[in-house]
């Protein structure tokens, strides 16, 4: 019994590491997208913040500098991607792919001394009595401190655009542009900030990879994290707690297909690693299939360029 | 005389190319109702913008209770007790009704206590709501209240109302009336802006009419009548179409008990209609708004395609064609939406000829375009129905609602249907671009093609039908004669009031 080998307790665990990247750049990326506008640009972002992030922990021996500086990298690229969009009315689609591409070079060319280096370690949170809890312990409370961050973020974010005031303003925003800036809301105040946020929270998850998960600063090392994130903001129907299941379920793709190759499963390793991005093309076309009731809870300005005519 | 409670003084503001608003002075009374008067451009939307402080006169001054008013957004104007109801409603479909309440109030309490106060306003003004629904679920009737309820929430001194009449049943326009007089005793002064001059005459207490960014006249309605006061916002003497009396021909097309269900989640499906046009006749569909209006002209025009022999033009079946094999047919179509749906906005009217005629017209020879043609198609549209433009290489988006619609209708008219099916033909159009599209509509029929008319401006119905019918929630009444209906029956056959009831008495 090969599968026996998979201990259920050590793959949770890997699991919530290898989701937190993507949960926390689909969570940015979600408010963002409720406040109306479609970032491309996740993968540059995040891949922004694992360079930086890398660069700021090594030279200060702080991880979590790092991740102040990796948030701070990711802003620094939103906050181009907000100056194109809203300021000057580029389209969202082309800049968030270019904000990609420009993020993968200039990341390529920072990190080119890093390359090779080991960054500090993390440590673990102790959380006492609660670790030795057999099997939960184990699989739940062994973590560092970004995992249980990325989650009270996800509760946060949910409160904030179920319960508060902004919230309410950011998704009227989203919701019909024409209609905020009619009763005097400030439309691209309030996206870019959006844009900002969602800029340091894709700097957050790429900082995670380079600082945590991997560890390690290799050139294009996101992978496409960015862009499972935007197709789990699709997936999750722009509601926080979905994106929340949606990145575990992800990131159990990814890790089991991880086991599977190292027990030795006979399916050709290709096809294994192929796997979470098939299965986020599939979950993609049946999300666009038309019928489903997500497709209704898309925000209704979503990437339509918003223009004061007064 | 009451205390002027908003006085504007030489108001002036500017845009390139257009002087909006060319010093403009008036005098809003504490409770007067107020009316202003003009076509679309004559510069009423950026006056009222300016008073609710969306946008910054160049030149002159507002005094608000004698206090000097210049509101920098409209939050300073809410502050002061300014609110206003817009003509396309400011609400957000995704958010129900108290989170929309919310989103239009400086400082609204917590949602919970906000519900029940909508529902006691509601009720005070007989404008019953549900504060728990979505709003992209509401009639527009109602989403008219919940504007309206979210006003009066924040006890205005004036309220604006633009253009409120135009999505509601004649019962719901009184009940609407009772309200604002209601308001208006208790020192609530009113800005009403609208075109709709009986509505004007029966309503408002003063009225000032604004003509290319001036003020033409300030007068009193009640004294003035409707003919007097269009020509004055016209500025010209105005022909109503002529309507020579005739016999109308043979069936050119009929709907036999045909339902169809709606392509849209927020849209009504069509339900059991039948009814039968003939050659040289017009018929007016009247309907409020979301009854099933655009749903018809899709089944009518082929973007929905339904059983074969429900649909027949000429007694052939046409049901399951598309909008092509019936424009070829003869069968034309003109829809609401003139960007995005009736034209191209981003192409050239040319090509926009080019997109509708181009089957019957033969404009393409084995694959390829008849350039030259075309630009001489479109040339000749753009003279006969005089669309202002400079040429047919103009851009669609670039012309203005009225020329556009001009175009859009004559493209088809120019194509010699047997039946044409226009809908909202001359919704936010000028008056004079108005009495041209529907004259050239009776010309049609004169010549004998069918002309169906959907639209929610009864006068316009009146005007130009010879048989009537009304759309209720996806259901078409039977069809009547037009001669001799009152707008009392036209209005129960549009479905009277829904659940609306009068305001109660401020005496109670």
């Amino acid at each position: 019994m090969i599968l026996g080998s998979i201990n259920p307790a050590v793959l949770m665990a890997a699991l919530m590491v290898a989701a937190t990247p993507i949960l926390l750049a689909a969570i940015g990326e979600l408010v963002v997208e409720k406040a109306g506008v479609l970032n491309l640009g996740v993968e540059g972002m995040m891949i922004m913040g694992a360079c930086i992030g890398f660069i700021v922990a090594v030279n200060t021996g702080s991880p979590l500098i790092g991740f102040a500086g990796a948030a701070l990298g990711g802003m620094a690229l939103a906050l181009l991607f907000a100056l194109l969009t809203q300021a000057l009315m580029t389209n969202q689609v082309a800049s968030g792919l270019a904000l990609t591409l420009f993020g993968l070079g200039l990341t390529a060319l920072l990190g080119q001394r890093y390359v090779g280096v080991t960054p500090p370690r993390t440590p673990k949170l102790d959380l006492g009595p609660l670790s030795e809890i057999p099997f939960l312990g184990r699989a739940l409370f062994t973590h560092d401190i970004v995992v249980y961050l990325s989650i009270a973020l996800v509760g946060a974010v949910w409160w904030f655009l179920k319960y508060s005031r902004a919230g309410m303003i950011l998704r009227a925003v989203g919701e019909n542009h024409d209609a905020a800036h009619a009763l005097g809301y400030h439309v691209k105040r309030v996206r870019t900030l959006a844009i900002l946020f969602g800029g340091a929270c894709a700097g957050l998850g790429g900082a995670y990879l380079s600082l945590i998960r991997v560890p390690q600063w290799t050139e294009g090392m996101t992978v496409g994290a960015g862009w499972i994130a935007l197709a789990l903001v699709v997936f999750a129907s722009w509601r926080p707690w979905r994106a929340l299941a949606g990145a575990y379920l992800f990131g159990g793709v990814v890790v089991l297909q991880l086991n599977l190759q190292a027990v030795g499963v006979k399916i050709p390793v290709e096809y294994l690693s192929m796997s979470p991005y098939l299965i986020t093309i599939l979950v993609l076309v049946i999300i666009s299939s038309g019928k489903a009731r997500g497709s209704l809870n898309a925000p209704g300005s979503l990437n339509r360029p918003f223009h004061a005519s007064s | 005389m009451r205390q002027p409670l908003l006085r504007l003084e030489g108001l002036t503001k500017a845009y390139p190319g257009v002087l909006a608003n060319d010093d403009i002075s008036f005098e809003i009374g504490e409770g007067q109702v107020h009316a202003l008067l003009g076509e679309n451009g004559a510069g009423k939307s950026t006056l009222v913008k300016m008073i609710y402080g969306l946008v910054k006169p160049d030149n002159g001054q507002m005094t608000l209770h004698g206090q000097p008013f210049a509101p920098s957004q409209p939050s300073e104007a809410r502050q002061k007790g300014v609110a206003m109801v817009f003509q396309h409603f400011s609400l957000f479909d995704a958010l129900d009704v108290a989170e929309n309440v919310a989103l239009g109030m400086e400082n609204p309490p917590p949602l919970r206590d906000l519900a029940k106060r909508i529902r006691d306003v509601s009720e005070e003004y007989g404008l019953p709501l549900d504060p728990g629904r979505l709003v992209g679920d509401l009639s527009a009737g109602e989403r008219q209240r919940v504007e309206i309820v979210r006003c009066l929430l924040q006890d205005p001194k004036l309220l604006i109302m633009d253009e409120p009449t135009s999505v509601l049943t004649p019962q719901e326009v009184e009940i609407l009336f009772r309200t604002l007089r209601q308001l208006s005793r208790e020192g609530t002064a009113i800005l009403y802006i609208s075109h709709k001059l009986e509505e004007i005459r029966a309503l408002c207490d003063e009225a000032t009419i604004l003509r290319g960014g001036k003020k033409v006249a300030t007068c009193d309605p009640r004294e003035k009548t409707a003919r007097e006061l269009a020509e004055l916002m016209v500025g010209q003497v105005l022909t109503p179409p002529e309507r020579p009396a005739k016999d109308t021909g043979t069936v050119v097309l009929s709907v036999e008990n045909l339902s169809l269900k709606s392509n849209h989640p927020f849209g009504t499906s069509l339900k059991d209609i039948s009814f039968q046009l003939h050659a040289g006749e017009v018929m007016g569909i009247a309907g409020v708004a979301g009854n099933g209006q655009d749903e018809l002209l899709l089944m009518l025009s082929g973007e929905l395609v339904s059983p074969r022999d429900r649909v027949q033009l000429k007694g052939q079946p046409i049901g399951h064609l598309g909008p092509n094999a019936r424009r070829k047919l003869g069968l034309v179509a003109a829809p609401e939406e003139r960007l995005g749906h009736a034209a191209a906005p981003d192409m050239s009217l040319t090509s926009n000829a080019l997109l509708s005629a181009v089957g019957r017209k033969r404009l393409a020879r084995s694959g390829f375009i008849d350039w030259p043609t075309t630009e001489a198609f479109a040339r000749e549209i753009i003279e006969r129905f005089d669309v202002r433009t400079p040429g047919p290489h103009v851009l669609a988006r670039a012309l203005s609602g009225g020329n556009l619609q001009k175009f859009v209708i004559g493209r088809e008219i120019e194509l010699n249907p047997d039946v044409i099916i226009v809908n909202q033909p001359t919704w936010g159009v000028d008056a004079s671009a108005a009495a041209f599209i529907r004259q050239a509509l009776l010309d049609l029929a004169d010549k004998g093609a069918g002309v169906l008319v959907i639209s929610q401006d009864l006068d316009e119905l009146l005007e130009v039908a010879d048989s009537f019918a009304a759309l209720n929630e996806g259901r078409l009444t039977k069809v009547r004669p037009a001669k001799g209906l009152t707008v009392e029956e036209i209005g129960l056959m549009m479905g009277g009031a829904h659940d609306m009831h009068p305001a109660h008495e401020a005496a109670e």
